[in-house]
């Protein structure tokens, strides 16, 4: 499946936006990812292996954190994930 | 050094300006260039999801940033940075701007605007490696006029006699 990759991490997939990655699972997908490109790994997910509170992913249209089965939910080739980290800020403290 | 062109320039002020005293957000598309900064292409405006505090508060929603990166593939672009508006604050950078900055190497543009005018415009290169090392460096913005101009006037030459 394909994996858009946000612009900051492209300096750790050899400039790409897009990699092409397989897995029968979300979770599947993403050891092979950063089995393949081990530098994001620590950008996208916690020592503890959780994925990091300001990483959104999104399988397809539907953020993955609200999907039945999470990570463990079953992808085709077919089917597009898109890492999006989140934009926020303003004035208040 | 952050490039855009003016009328994107004068369209995120215009932005700040329509929304207050609410903080306005948006995202900007181009390239960014080895050696020179980030070169804005086109700005995308964004809705503010927060609001329950959008006059001090700003957030794009995850899936508003998918389809604007869908937007930029489509365009042969990137997303090279975000703006958003200070209402009645000045135009640099607070605590809450940078604890929830992460997109590294992009640019973040922020516009005081003081009782309804936008005032100041800066823009910060968030740089660093990662989450430990990251920071705002204050970016200079060079605003094409040129460009801008001669865009006008080939449209206008486009045009029917």
């Amino acid at each position: 499946m394909n994996i858009h990759i946000p612009t900051p991490l492209r300096s750790y997939t050899g400039g790409l936006e897009t990699v092409s990655i397989g897995g029968a699972t979300i979770h599947a997908v993403f050891q092979e990812l950063t089995v393949t490109y081990p530098e994001v790994k620590q950008h996208l997910f916690t020592p503890e292996g959780k994925l990091r509170s300001f990483v959104n992913v999104y399988l397809n249209d539907d953020d993955i954190r609200y999907l039945e089965s999470k990570e463990e939910t079953t992808v085709k080739d077919s089917d597009e994930l898109t890492i999006i980290p989140s934009i926020a800020g303003g004035t208040h403290l | 050094m952050l490039r855009i062109e003016y009328p994107d320039y004068e369209a995120l002020r215009a932005h700040g300006e329509e929304t207050y005293p609410n903080e306005c957000c948006g995202v900007l598309l181009g390239k960014s260039i080895a050696g020179e900064g980030n070169h804005v292409h086109q700005i995308v405006r964004a809705g503010n999801t927060r609001t329950d505090s959008a006059h001090n508060r700003y957030n794009i929603a995850p899936h508003e940033l998918v389809k604007i990166q869908r937007q930029a593939r489509g365009l042969g672009l990137d997303i090279v940075g975000f703006y958003h508006s200070h209402p009645d604050h000045p135009a640099q950078w607070s605590p809450t701007d940078f604890a929830e900055a992460h997109w590294l190497g992009c640019s973040y543009i922020i516009t005081s605007v003081e009782h309804g005018k936008a005032v100041l415009t800066n823009s910060f290169l968030l740089s660093g490696t990662g989450e430990d090392n990251k920071k705002f460096e204050d970016e200079a913005i060079q605003i094409d006029i040129a460009s801008a101009v001669s865009d006008t006037a080939a449209h206008t030459q486009k045009g029917p006699a």
